[in-house]
């Protein structure tokens, strides 16, 4: 059941990306580009997305036992703002602003057929493993 | 167009509240799909969600006749961008989903930061970008 009821949400949220025009990178870039003509887009995506996630987050899951079809909630346990956050969510910044493309985008965009993105994604994971390797070098006295 | 941007993020809100109410998970892309091929085990519920990312991209060609996006992003900016997309949502433990509509949801102090953090290197990324390309 589990892997049906991911199959459906995973549906909806990658139609959502369509809908919304997130799988576009030039909405991204257009919203970015503050010396452009501006497109909103993006701050409206996120203003329907968190409607929706607050009102789960806050007042749905505070009133359920457990998940309907899996036996706890997996949420993230540390609270510690360090520099391992910083400077990784910094460099995400970067890589989203030059290239109009984040990973739920990226994914959902194989669907689209277009090397650009099996191109993307494929670098996104060799940086993924330069990632955990650098987090390592860098932060392992943490 | 912002009426499908508001629509469109009410169904990925719903996409990510369907996973959290019926699996238990955050929907975080990043660490779904690295999860996809790199999980402590085989995670086939990873990879349904990402199937089902697709899925809906695809739904929504046929329901709406859309060609699609067309991608022509030069090498020069898609290469270092995939791969400081990648090195940064595992340094940084998420990425838009699961900072932006998951984590600041829950009220998550580091997802908060981290949300402002990314957006703020790419709006400076996009405005250091077009200074360049000006010259």
């Amino acid at each position: 059941m589990k892997i049906y009821s991911a199959l459906a949400s995973g549906t909806v949220f990658g139609f959502g990306l369509a809908l919304s025009g997130m799988t576009d990178p030039a909405n991204i870039i257009g919203f970015l580009d503050i010396r452009g003509q501006w497109n909103p887009s993006l701050a409206f995506v996120m203003m329907g997305g968190l409607a929706v996630t607050t009102v789960t987050f806050q007042l749905v899951i505070p009133n359920m036992q457990k998940p309907v079809l899996a036996e706890l909630f997996v949420l993230p346990e540390t609270n510690i703002l360090d520099g391992k956050l910083v400077l990784g969510a910094c460099l995400f910044g970067i890589g989203w602003g030059l290239s109009g493309l984040c990973p739920g985008p990226a994914v959902a965009g194989l669907a689209y057929f277009d090397w650009h993105i099996v191109l993307f994604v494929l670098v996104m994971v060799v940086g993924m493993y330069s990632g955990d390797w650098l987090t390592r070098l860098l932060f392992s006295a943490d | 167009m912002s009426i499908y941007a508001i629509l469109g993020g009410v169904c990925i809100g719903i996409g990510a509240m369907l996973l959290m109410v019926l699996n238990g998970r955050i929907a975080g892309i990043s660490g779904i799909f690295y999860q996809s091929f790199d999980g402590p085990k085989h995670r086939n519920w990873a990879l349904f969600f990402l199937a089902g990312l697709c899925l809906g991209v695809v739904i929504h060609l046929w329901a709406s006749g859309d060609p699609g996006p067309v991608f022509d992003m030069p090498l020069s900016t898609l290469l270092p961008g995939a791969f400081l997309v990648g090195v940064g949502t595992r340094m940084g433990s998420g990425c838009t989903s699961g900072h932006g509509i998951c984590g600041i949801a829950r009220f998550s102090r580091r997802s908060i930061v981290a949300t402002i953090v990314f957006m703020g290197s790419a709006f400076i990324t996009v405005f250091v970008q077009s200074l360049v390309w000006e010259l």
